[in-house]
C-alpha cells in the first residue's frame, strides 16, 4: 500500500550553516519502526536530488519515536548569504513529508494506516 | 532548598513577541524571567552599531522588556537573565540601571555583567600565537577573511551567571552566553548542582532548549494538529518547573492559549539538531537519546532520563565578516498563462543582466506559489494558477554590478511580458552580506570575568 508520509509523522526544521536538519516524529509510537525501516539516508537523498547538493545523514531517537536528518549543502550557502525565501531551511520539513512510501498490505491494515 | 525553580521563556529571538516577557511575569508565579535576544548574526548587527556609537551594540529591546517587568523584579524579587548584552554588555547593564532610577527603583536593582566572550581585540594576538580559528565547515584558516572580520565572540557557559546570581545579581547581562546556559545557570545556583554533575547539566541543557525558542515548544510553528492549537492569539511562553534531582516540568500560565503536549515538546527538541548523542555545551555534553518526555496534565509533560558527559576543552567563536552584495526583488504575474509569463520574464532579465557584462557569484530565480519552497518535490503546478511571483536574487563581490541589478527589474513592468503587478515596494535593496563563520578555541583563552553594580 502506498502511504504518504505526512499521515503518519509530523516534522521540524531548522538550520546549521548550509545544512538544514530536519526531524520527523511518528504521529503514533507504533509507526515509528516504519520510519525507522523506510527513510534510510539513502531513499531520503534520492527525494531530495536536485535540490540539496551534499549527503545526507541519519541519527535515531527511538526515545522520541523521531529520526533527525541532516541535509548537507541544503541552503545556498545558508544564513545571510542564502539567496533562497527559506534560506534558514524553516520548511525543509514539509518537503520531506510530501513523500510517499509503500508497506505491505498486511501490515498497513494491522496498524491502521490510510492509504496515499 | 527549593524543591521547585520556576524559569520563564520570555523571548525567543530578538524581534520576539514584546508582549510576552510582561505576560510571563503577571500571568502566574515565577522565580526567574530568561531572555534570549541573540542568533548568529545578531553580533555582527551590534558590531556595526557600536562601531557608530560606541555606547550601542546590545539589544536595545531589553530596556522595554525591563521596565514592563520592573514591578515585578523590585517588588516579588523576579531575577532576569538574557544575552542582551550583545557585544556591549557593560553599557547595556548602564542603561538598565539608568532606566530603573528614572523609574524611582534607584539603587533596588543589582545588575550583573559578565564579559569576556569578545575576542575581536584579541583576534590578531591570538592567530599570532597559532590559533588557526579554521572555519568549522570548510576547514579554511581566518586569516582569508581576517581583513573582513566584523566581530568574534566566544559562546559562554553558565559559570559566569551563576557567579552573579551568586553575589546578588538581580538581573544578568551577558553577552555571547550559549542560549541554554540562560535557563542552566539559575537551576545550578538554586540547586547547587556541581560542576562535573554531567547528568543534571545536561537535564539544565535541555531545559533550556525546550525553552529557548519560546512559544515554538507551546503551539508556536507547531504543525501537528495546527487546527486544533487554541486561542494562539493569546498563546502562552513555556515555564520549566525544574527540581533538584534534575527532572522538571514544561508548562505555562493558566489561562493563556497555545498548548503543551508531548508532541509539541517533541517538535521544539528536534529543532536545530545535529548529532543527538553529543549537543556540545561549554558546560557539558548532553545526549538527547536519553530523554523521556510523559504527559502529567494539561498543558503540562514531565521531562527526566537525561544522561549528558564532560565537555570538551575547545569553546565554539561564533565570527563575522564581510562577505560581498546581494539583492532580492519580485514581481507578480496573473493569469493567463502566469507561470509562462514569469518564466519569459526570467529569461528576459537574465538575457539583458548578461548583455551588460554584469557578473555575479549567484543568481537565483525562484517561483513563489509554485517551487520557492519545495523544488521539483512540489510536482507539476496548477495550470490555471491565479498568479505567480517571480522573486530574482543576485549575489556578488562588486556592490555597483548588485546595485546596476536593482534598476533592472522595475523596467520589465512596460518592456517585458504581460499582465505584471506587485511593484510598488520600487527597487530592491542593496544589502552588505555579513557572513557566519563558526571556529573553535581553547578553552584556556578565554577568560569570563562578573561585575555586580547597583
Amino acid at each position: 500500500m502506498k502511504v504518504r508520509l505526512v499521515d503518519i509523522a509530523h516534522a521540524r526544521s531548522g538550520d546549521k550553516g548550509d545544512t538544514a536538519n530536519v526531524g520527523v516524529i511518528a504521529l503514533k509510537r507504533e509507526w515509528y519502526p516504519i520510519l525507522v525501516r523506510e527513510l534510510s539516508e539513502r531513499r531520503v537523498a534520492d527525494h531530495f536530488r536536485g535540490v540539496i547538493t551534499g549527503s545526507v545523514k541519519r541519527y535515531e531517537l527511538p526515545n522520541l519515536g523521531a529520526l533527525n536528518f541532516l541535509l548537507h549543502g541544503a541552503l545556498d550557502g545558508g544564513g545571510t548569504l542564502s539567496l533562497k525565501t527559506d534560506a534558514q531551511g524553516k520548511v525543509f520539513s514539509t518537503a520531506l513529508l510530501r513523500m510517499v512510501i509503500d508497506v505491505p498490505d498486511a501490515e498497513a491494515r494491522s496498524l491502521g494506516l490510510a492509504s496515499a | 532548598m527549593k524543591q521547585v525553580v520556576r524559569v520563564a521563556a520570555g523571548q525567543g529571538f530578538w524581534g520576539d513577541w514584546l508582549e510576552a516577557p510582561r505576560r510571563q511575569v503577571e500571568g502566574g508565579p515565577v522565580d526567574y524571567l530568561m531572555l534570549d535576544y541573540l542568533a548568529e548574526v545578531t553580533m555582527s548587527i551590534l558590531q556595526k552599531q557600536k562601531e557608530r556609537d560606541p555606547k550601542m551594540g546590545y539589544a536595545r529591546d531589553f530596556l522595554g522588556a525591563i521596565e514592563s517587568v520592573l514591578p515585578a523584579i523590585v517588588e516579588r524579587g523576579v531575577r532576569v537573565i538574557a544575552n542582551a548584552g550583545g557585544v556591549n554588555p557593560v553599557s547595556c547593564a548602564q542603561a538598565v540601571k539608568e532606566l530603573a532610577a528614572a523609574r524611582g527603583a534607584a539603587g533596588k536593582v543589582k545588575i550583573g555583567v559578565v564579559t569576556g566572550d569578545d575576542l575581536l581585540p584579541r583576534l590578531d594576538d591570538l592567530i599570532a600565537r597559532g590559533h588557526a580559528l579554521a572555519n568549522m565547515d570548510t576547514g579554511e584558516p581566518l586569516t582569508a577573511v581576517r581583513d573582513r572580520v566584523l566581530s568574534a565572540n566566544a559562546y559562554i557557559g553558565s559559570t559566569p551567571i551563576v557567579e552573579a546570581l551568586s553575589r546578588g545579581a538581580q538581573v544578568v547581562v551577558t553577552g555571547r552566553s550559549t542560549d541554554t546556559a540562560l535557563t542552566m545557570a539559575p537551576l545550578r545556583f538554586e540547586f547547587g548542582w556541581a560542576p562535573d554533575d554531567w547528568n543534571k547539566l545536561a537535564a539544565g541543557i535541555v531545559a533550556g532548549h525546550i525553552i529557548e525558542c519560546g512559544a515554538q515548544c507551546s503551539g508556536g510553528n507547531c504543525l501537528i494538529g495546527w487546527r486544533d492549537v487554541p486561542d494562539l492569539a493569546n498563546v502562552g511562553y513555556p515555564i520549566v518547573n525544574a527540581h533538584p534531582d534534575g527532572t522538571f516540568e514544561i508548562s505555562k500560565h493558566p489561562g493563556t492559549g497555545g498548548r503543551i503536549s508531548v508532541p509539541t515538546v517533541t517538535e521544539q527538541l528536534v529543532y536545530e539538531m545535529g548529532d543527538p548523542h553529543a549537543y556540545i555545551t561549554p558546560d557539558v555534553v548532553a545526549d538527547f537519546t536519553t530523554i523521556q518526555l510523559e504527559s502529567v496534565g494539561p498543558d503540562r509533560v514531565r521531562v527526566f532520563g537525561i544522561a549528558g558527559g564532560a565537555p570538551t576543552d575547545k569553546l565554539k567563536v561564533s565570527i563575522a565578516y564581510r562577505a560581498g552584495f546581494k539583492a532580492v526583488g519580485t514581481l507578480v504575474y496573473a493569469w493567463p498563462d502566469a507561470l509562462e509569463k514569469a518564466q519569459a520574464a526570467d529569461r528576459v532579465l537574465r538575457e539583458r543582466l548578461d548583455r551588460l557584462g554584469l557578473r555575479f557569484d549567484k543568481i537565483m530565480t525562484e517561483f513563489v506559489g509554485v517551487s520557492a519552497t519545495h523544488g521539483p518535490l512540489a510536482g507539476r503546478p496548477n495550470a490555471d494558477l491565479p498568479e505567480v511571483q517571480l522573486r530574482f536574487g543576485v549575489r556578488g563581490e562588486s556592490k555597483a554590478a548588485v546595485e546596476r541589478f536593482t534598476r533592472e527589474l522595475a523596467p520589465l513592468v512596460l518592456n517585458g511580458p504581460p499582465s505584471v503587478t506587485g511593484f510598488a515596494g520600487g527597487r530592491p535593496k542593496v544589502e552588505e552580506i555579513v557572513a557566519y563563520w563558526p571556529a573553535l578555541i581553547d578553552k584556556t583563552e578565554v577568560q569570563t570575568a562578573v561585575e555586580v553594580i547597583a
